[in-house]
């Protein structure tokens, strides 16, 4: 019992001290987990972030149900996922509340319409990051001019988009387009 | 119902958005559409807050959509928290699923050739759909339209283009680049405010 709060106590921790999640959450899981409590040795945390990144869902989310599970089994797991975004329902609640409240106001909309601004530059800021490690030849960025641009004008399911591109990775692999 | 539907969107979210955070935008972005519950504006803001605020980015906003679309479709705070829990457990719980499977293969997983050939393509699947997603909050943060189509009637705000240019800049000199978000954020919300730029 003591151990199931500990798994759940030390990831609600990890959730409300990590602004940004993912990458962010690594060198506090380094010391919490790998060092402190021993849940798992360094090279695992390294091939849970290879595949928390690669698997569907938040990175952080995956992070943590593989060291739930590697050390108390599917229980342990479902504990440490809700241990991180347990800390998230609280805050964001809060802030939901007083921003939708507020949100008449005309300095707060003056505020909120500056902050868009900031968002969009934040978007622009990572899709150039991204797109250095995902269009790598004619392959990668033909699908990725095609579904920006059906999604762009045609609003295409974003759904259908990662289906098609997960076949289209299986069938450029094999015809050996990839690299050219 | 709703409360169900909000789950299984963000089910489905959750089992498609690969590769963190803003990946789970473009589907925020579809739901939107889809269903009216907030506006194109609405998943602007929630993006700044789950930035500027602990806690992983994709919780933060399945979070933020759930609370703002328990209280205003149900009514009331207590609505809210309960639909921020839902929407949080729908995006998980792919997560959950998958991860438990996935643990158990772990080595033959990651050596995997097909494994390796589905994410080539869907890497950069995941960054058109973020570009479009930015493209469209482009659209109404800065071009004021709501939609490409309409990109005719584009009141181009010039207080906007300097706070963009501002914003970008200041994200790429060197002593300001490893800032938290937050501080960005908090510096265009004054600039928000002292440009009246609603």
């Amino acid at each position: 019992m003591k151990e199931f709060l500990d798994l759940y106590f030390t990831f609600f921790k990890l959730g409300a001290v990590t602004f940004g999640g993912g990458y962010a959450m690594l060198p506090i899981l380094q010391r919490e987990v790998v060092e402190k409590k021993h849940w798992a040795t360094e090279e695992e945390l390294v091939d849970y972030y290879a595949i928390g990144q690669c698997t569907p869902g938040v990175i952080a989310v995956n992070v943590a149900t593989f060291i739930g599970r590697k050390y108390r089994g599917i229980l342990g797991g479902i504990l440490t996922t809700l241990g991180v975004v347990s800390p998230s329902v609280i805050i964001i609640s809060i802030i939901a509340a007083v921003i939708n409240n507020f949100a008449d106001i005309l300095w707060v909309q003056n505020a909120l319409g500056g902050i868009r601004v900031c968002v969009c530059v934040f978007i622009f800021n990572s899709v150039v990051k991204l797109f250095h490690s995902a269009v790598k030849d004619k392959a990668t960025l033909a699908i990725y001019l095609v579904l920006f641009a059906a999604a762009v004008f045609f609003n295409f399911s974003p759904i259908y988009s990662v289906i098609i591109a997960g076949v289209l990775g299986l069938v450029f692999t094999k015809m050996g387009v990839r690299g050219k | 119902m709703i409360l169900l539907k909000l789950f299984w969107e963000f089910f489905k979210t959750g089992l498609f958005a690969i590769g963190g955070g803003m990946a789970t935008v473009p589907f925020l972005q579809e739901i939107s559409a889809k269903t009216g519950w907030y506006t194109a504006s609405q998943l602007a803001d929630m993006i700044a807050v789950s930035e500027s605020t602990p806690g992983p980015m994709g919780v933060n906003m399945a979070t933020y959509v759930g609370y703002t679309v328990g209280s205003q479709e149900l009514g009331g705070p207590v609505m809210g928290v309960l639909a921020a829990i839902i929407a949080t457990l729908g995006l998980i719980t792919p997560s959950i699923i998958v991860i438990m499977i996935v643990a158990y293969f772990l080595k033959r997983f990651r050596d995997s050739k097909l494994v390796d050939a589905t994410l080539y393509g869907l890497r950069p699947a995941s960054v058109a759909l973020i570009s479009a997603a930015g493209v469209d909050i482009v659209l109404i943060a800065v071009l004021r339209v709501e939609s490409i189509y309409k990109i005719a009637q584009a009141a181009l705000s010039w207080k906007a283009l300097v706070l963009a240019a501002a914003v970008y800049g200041a994200t790429h000199v060197k002593k300001l680049k490893g800032l938290h978000p937050i501080w960005f954020i908090a510096a265009s919300a004054v600039l928000g405010v002292v440009l009246k730029m609603a």
